[in-house]
């Protein structure tokens, strides 16, 4: 186990609860992910409308559900608090986001792919295809922000907080970057939740 | 083990680092871009004009991204290497699947090689960003 001491730049150090090794990628996890990624890939080569309904339907409450709860409800505690605290949270939380969310937004997105050109809702003459095309729209705002800045930014810190003696500053800043585009996500899953539920009743 | 976390003083200056993420931010959001234009027109054959000219521009700024990485000097580079290859691997599995789907789903010729090119640089371009991202704070 290790101790973490909160050390300013004068020298001082104050005694913080024991934190626990950091892992940038809970191993663990990993038999749980290569079984949704080959259900997901049975579900595609079989074309069986429930499975992919379900991948889609389950992949994509969980990616709404996580995304509108940690933009919205997570992020802005996390904003409020001291660069030790999240450091500590970030330390904990980041490695289980690093694992969970590209596997429900891989499974979302391929199996609801299939699914829209199954039930025909791609092609132009369906009434759903301009709601699809925001769809993707939304999606690919979504992917740009998770892939190119959030993503990059949690694992970023992981390493940063697996140093002997992590650079607050840098934490910091990196955790602004996460607080901030979780928001715009979360702002994006609730247009997500109106495409989705206009396709459904059309 | 103890471990300290710094805090934050006047006195950090973060060392200035080419663009290197910011312009592969640019090409991921390109391809995508690319993507969605060529996905909304499924499962009739696209037109590839757009497209193409989306995954040239985007395919000149990883080539980009790695002439600036093959002039940098002073960086994390062991680090860079181990998290690029883990997130290769974890990326091309991802981009293998979407393109299973499009191959499933009877995309042929001239669209498939499109998809597959837009889909090589989005295997590259996550991997370079996180791989950059990580190596530049432990420069």
């Amino acid at each position: 186990m290790t101790e973490t001491a909160v050390a300013t730049h004068d020298g001082s150090a104050s005694e913080a609860p024991p934190r626990p090794p950091v892992q940038v990628l809970p191993v663990r996890g990993l038999p749980i992910v290569a079984i949704v990624v080959v259900g997901v890939i049975v579900s595609i080569v079989g074309n069986w409308t429930w499975a992919l309904m379900f991948c889609h339907v389950a992949g994509g409450a969980l990616w709404t559900a996580i995304d509108l709860f940690v933009g919205l409800v997570v992020g802005p505690i996390l904003g409020r608090l001291s660069i030790p605290a999240r450091a500590e949270f970030s330390a904990r939380f980041m490695p289980k986001m690093v694992l969970i969310m590209p596997t429900v937004v891989l499974m979302t997105l391929a199996a609801g792919f299939q699914l829209a050109l199954k039930v025909g809702n791609l092609q132009t003459s369906n009434p759903n295809h301009a709601w699809l095309i925001a769809s993707f729209i939304v999606v690919g705002i979504m992917a740009v922000i998770a892939l190119g800045i959030l993503e990059p930014a949690n694992i970023a810190v992981l390493f940063e907080m697996r140093k002997p003696q992590p650079n607050g500053e840098v934490v910091g800043r990196l955790m602004k970057r996460f607080v901030y585009t979780a928001g715009v996500t979360g702002l994006m899953q609730v247009a997500t939740l109106i495409i989705m539920t206009r396709l459904a009743t059309q | 083990m103890s471990a300290t976390v710094d805090q934050p003083t006047a006195g950090d200056v973060p060392r200035r680092l080419p663009p290197v993420s910011e312009l592969a931010v640019v090409s991921l959001a390109l391809t995508i871009i690319g993507g969605v234009l060529m996905a909304s027109h499924a499962p009739r054959r696209p037109p590839l004009g757009l497209p193409v000219v989306f995954l040239a521009v985007s395919a000149l700024l990883v080539a980009a991204d790695v002439v600036i990485l093959t002039r940098l000097r002073d960086f994390a580079w062991s680090q860079f290497f181990m998290v690029a290859r883990w997130a290769l691997l974890a990326y091309v599995i991802s981009a293998g699947m979407i393109e299973l789907a499009f191959v499933r789903d009877h995309t042929r010729a001239a669209p498939l090689a499109v998809l597959t090119a837009m889909l090589v640089i989005f295997a590259v371009d996550v991997p370079l960003i996180i791989a950059y991202t990580v190596a530049r704070y432990s420069s």
